[in-house]
């Protein structure tokens, strides 16, 4: 039996049926992993523990909403006693003495963490290349990129490797990757899901997400973890999530604006699937408008501003006294400093460099401040747009995956390429992002975006809009 | 001394709390073997977050209000970016009156004896440092330790206009805000370094000098009046004084060159996006505004509304202890209300000084000792019975004995009448007088205010 075509509901409905163990569930994917992922190297850690886990779980009789499902989990959130890296080498051997939040609430729920996924450097990336750990490949295209920040989660499910993942999302690192691979992410409402145990990279910007197959299994893991936590003071009560409604939306009648000035700019193939996108659109049922946000164009240089900024100030604690190699040198302590940083790749210090720098007397004013500004516009001009339309759509990514290596020497292709993801996150909104289809044998993704703590509405439009498109196979490597 | 500015800058543990600031970890972080009383969030392990300690909370309006001090009703917490190994993630979540921020509380001032005002600027809540040990101390030491315990500990910080003028002042100043503290049930001075200062300080509207590192109320008048001194002697030699940081070296009884200005770090604040904005709703206020009121308002609450003295108002509502006493007594008595004030301030406080002891919660005995005062006990009298009720004994006082003015006059008139002959005699033997005394003694059964008893008599006499 080929496990990783079965949805990850129905692969929960077989454990509860008692057709197959957690144990023999886990050890099957493991076993997969360990295949395939000399290939795509979509995972840095796997949890040597998780077949005993899962014995334990059998045990127990499968209980909860997991019932002994394996789940890949993005190694910039925290595991206890599982090694947990960020892809930094300056994190390579530090193992958390404590669970996040989210992971609880997977544990609680019998479900199974079956490893760590690879990902950009602190989640700083677009591509999956900037991983200490070597890039992640896209399994439908092994020369191409996978997308990121979370790319092996991605990557892992659309080659099969885990039912369903856990991604994290400060400017697209969720929708990117979900795009590029051809899989269903969302990026929940600021507050929505706990950081308690998300390693910090951009705190105001980022949330855990859930990541999955389809439009169904997304939702499920998303209702597992989502919900106020008294430990992450930013978190906030959402209204409960059925996945029978979800499954019963009707999407006649809907309103999606569709922001014609952003899609004019992305690149042909994209635009062309887009067109067929919209389609999909109208023929669910949904009205669709033709709209222009004011100010959309300063969402880039204003989420880089802030996102870097806070991760200047993030990344701080990582100075060798408690983490990094050794700090018993006979430097003075700021040498030893600057010798422990020289671990960061090259991506993590440039964005270190410029949150020094916007955040530093002078230009403080200039930067932060205004892009703080620009967020509150972007923010206001997006809500007030959602009061009149239920949801937004626009591509979730404005090329193809490119080649692995091809854009090194060109990052401000690669910074470009958040320029339709970034609003979200500067607005706190939600948002998805689900394959339209394949232009060239390349996976197209379009992005859909409600307001805040509509989750539910928009699982629902996505659910209507997958059963037109498609769900896209997983890849036998 | 003039032309003297002195302004400081104070950091107060908020050593009433139970836990840190922003996590559970013990607030009780002395004595314990190093790195004990941690955890993830307080030593700033990667995806930990931190989460506020209401109780800091109303602790910081309790000083904030005993300052007259205004409390915002929003305010943020802000991140201050340095690096420095007692730092566990290499910021400290502070406050800040710049960049958009805007702190606890702004305003209010504090009292010298001189009656000038020392103006308060800011209050703030901010998270303490860890600490740095050298074993074989600062210059000898081949490596340093770190003790975590203490990071995460609940400071405010009390930022002072230059409004001080003598390092006597700077001295005052700071005693006064610690009984202030002490009074509020937080007995900074109870508990090592509790209380710390840093001490800005010009001359003649010349650049501002920063001492750092002064431990102890004495060593700030010590560290401001040499700082003074070096000043001056610099200003008279034609040389500029620069504005640098200076570190306050206890030992050596001298202050040396920390940093010039131009290597003055710039901390790249800006606001903490784990933490939202703080807001001070006014349920909370009210509540709070029960327990504490500024000492100026409790004094004129009680000269108005019981006739008390301001001096013996103030003596009263100054300490924590007989502030509570009185309020307690005289609520059951406010006819007594004089009378328990003066007892209060001045034969309570008296006792106290000459022995040591606790003053006792029990209102009934204090009542008792305020009625006998009331009916004109004498001084040694009404101290006896306050020393049995400060000891917890009972105190015992017969009412029925106790003598008003009109039992007196007629005692005197007895007196005269019964001895004309003495009478007579009085104006000019001084003795007979002494005669007249002891025979009106004899007559009272019980106590009596002697002085008084005398002085009826004398005028009884034409004396
Ligand atoms: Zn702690």
């Amino acid at each position: 039996m080929k496990w990783e075509k079965l949805s990850a509901i129905r692969l929960i409905e077989e454990l509860k049926s008692g057709s197959i163990t957690s144990e023999e569930i886990s050890a099957y994917f493991l076993d997969k992993i360990k295949k395939v992922d000399r290939i795509l190297n979509s995972f840095i850690t796997l949890n040597e523990k998780a077949v005993e886990e899962a014995k334990k779980v059998d045990k127990n009789g499968r209980k909860g909403r997991l019932a002994g499902l394996p789940i890949a989990v993005k190694d910039n959130i925290t595991t206890k006693g599982i090694r947990t890296t960020c892809a930094s080498r300056i994190l390579e051997n530090y193992i958390p003495p404590y669970d996040a939040e989210v992971i609880s609430r997977i544990k609680r729920e019998g479900g199974i963490i079956i490893g760590k996924t690879n990902m950009d450097e602190f989640a700083m990336g677009s591509s999956g290349e900037n991983s200490g750990f070597g890039p992640t490949k896209n399994p439908r295209d092994l020369n191409r990129v996978p997308g990121g920040s979370s790319s092996g989660s991605a990557a892992a499910i659309a080659a099969g490797l885990a039912p369903l993942a856990l991604g994290s999302d400060t400017g697209g690192s969720i929708r990117a990757p979900a795009s590029f691979t051809g899989i269903v992410g969302l990026k929940p409402t600021y507050g929505a899901v706990s950081r308690f145990g998300l390693i910090a990279y951009a705190n105001s910007l980022e949330q855990i997400g859930p990541m999955g197959k389809n439009v169904l299994d997304t939702a499920y893991l998303y209702s597992i973890i989502y919900g106020e936590d008294e430990k992450d003071s930013t978190s906030l009560p959402s209204p409960p999530l059925s996945i029978e409604r979800i499954s019963d939306f009707e999407a006649k009648g809907v309103k999606v604006a569709v922001l014609t000035d952003l899609v004019s700019r992305v690149d042909e193939p994209v635009k062309k699937m887009f067109e067929r996108g919209i389609n999909y659109i109208s023929e669910i049922g949904a009205e669709v408008n033709e709209v222009k946000l004011e100010g959309i164009d300063l969402a880039l240089p204003a989420y880089y501003v802030i996102a870097c900024s806070e991760a200047s100030s993030n990344l701080a604690r990582y100075d060798g006294v408690r983490f990094g190699v050794d700090c018993r040198t006979n430097l003075n302590w700021r040498d030893a400093y600057k010798e422990v940083r020289k671990l960061f790749g090259k991506e993590v210090k440039v964005r270190i460099m410029l949150g020094a720098y916007t955040l530093s007397a002078g230009f403080f004013e200039e930067y932060y401040v205004k892009a703080v500004k620009v967020r509150r516009r972007i923010r206001d001009g997006l809500k007030k747009l959602l009061k009149k339309y239920d949801y937004v759509a626009i591509p979730t990514m404005p090329v193809l995956p490119w080649r692995i290596g091809e854009k090194l020497d060109d990052p401000l292709y690669v910074y470009l390429s958040d320029a339709l993801t970034v609003p979200a996150n500067l607005a706190g909104v939600p948002a998805i992002s689900l394959p339209i289809g394949l232009a060239d044998g390349l996976p197209v993704g379009i992005q859909f975006i409600a307001d805040e703590f509509e989750e539910e509405k928009l699982f629902g439009l996505a659910k209507r809009f997958e059963e037109k498109a498609g769900e896209l196979e997983v890849v036998d490597l | 001394m003039s032309h003297v500015k002195i302004g400081l800058e104070i950091h107060v543990q908020l050593v009433s709390l139970k836990t840190k600031l922003f996590c559970s970890c013990s607030a009780d972080y002395r004595g314990k073997p190093p790195n004990t009383n941690v955890c993830p969030i307080c030593m700033g392990l990667p995806g930990t977050l931190p989460v506020l300690n209401e109780k800091a909370i109303e602790e910081a309006i309790k000083v904030a209000k005993a300052l007259s001090a205004n409390i915002s009703n929003i305010s943020y917490f802000f991140r201050k970016n340095y690096f420095y190994p007692d730092l566990a993630k290499n910021f400290q979540i502070t406050q800040y009156d710049k960049a958009g921020g805007i702190p606890f509380a702004t305003g209010g001032y504090l009292k010298l004896s001189n009656g000038r005002k020392v103006r308060i600027r800011r209050i703030q809540l901010e998270e303490d440092p860890g600490r740095i040990y050298y074993e074989a101390g600062i210059q000898e030491a081949r490596y340093s330790l770190i003790d975590y315990n203490r990071h995460g500990i609940a400071l405010i910080e009390i930022v002072t206009e230059p409004d001080i003028r003598e390092p006597r002042e700077a001295r005052e100043f700071l005693e006064k805000l610690s009984g202030i503290l002490e009074e509020l049930g937080v007995p900074v001075g109870e508990y090592e370094g509790a209380i710390r200062c840093d001490a800005n300080i010009s001359l003649m509207e010349g650049a501002r000098v920063e001492v750092k590192n002064i431990t102890g109320f004495s060593a700030v008048e010590k560290a401001l009046s040499y700082e003074i001194t070096r000043q001056r002697n610099l200003i008279k030699r034609g040389i500029k004084v620069e504005r640098e940081t200076r570190h306050w070296d206890e030992r050596r009884r001298i202050t040396t060159s920390l940093r010039k200005k131009e290597m003055e770090e710039d901390y790249r604040y800006f606001p903490e996006p784990d933490l939202p904005p703080l807001t001070i709703g006014k349920d909370v206020l009210e509540r709070i505004e029960g327990i504490i009121k500024p000492i100026e308002e409790v004094v004129r609450d009680y000269v108005k509304k019981y006739g008390i003295e301001e001096v013996v108002a103030e003596r009263i509502a100054r300490d924590r202890r007989l502030r509570a006493l009185f309020n307690r007594s005289v609520k059951d008595r406010p006819d007594l209300a004089r009378h328990l004030a003066s007892l209060l301030a001045n034969e309570v406080p008296f006792l106290m000084k000459r022995r040591e002891i606790e003053l006792p919660s029990d209102t009934k005995g204090l009542l008792i000792v305020a009625e006998a005062k009331r009916d004109g006990l004498d001084r040694d009298e009404i101290l006896r019975l306050l020393d049995n009720w400060l000891h917890g004994r009972e105190v015992i006082y017969r009412k029925v004995a106790a003598l008003r003015e009109a039992d007196l006059e007629g005692i005197v008139k007895k007196v005269i009448e019964r001895n004309p002959k003495v009478v007579k005699d009085v104006k000019k033997n001084p003795k007979a007088l002494n005669y007249l005394m002891g025979l009106a003694l004899k007559e009272v059964k019980g106590v009596v205010d002697k002085k008084k008893l005398f002085d009826l008599l004398r005028k009884s006499l034409g004396l």
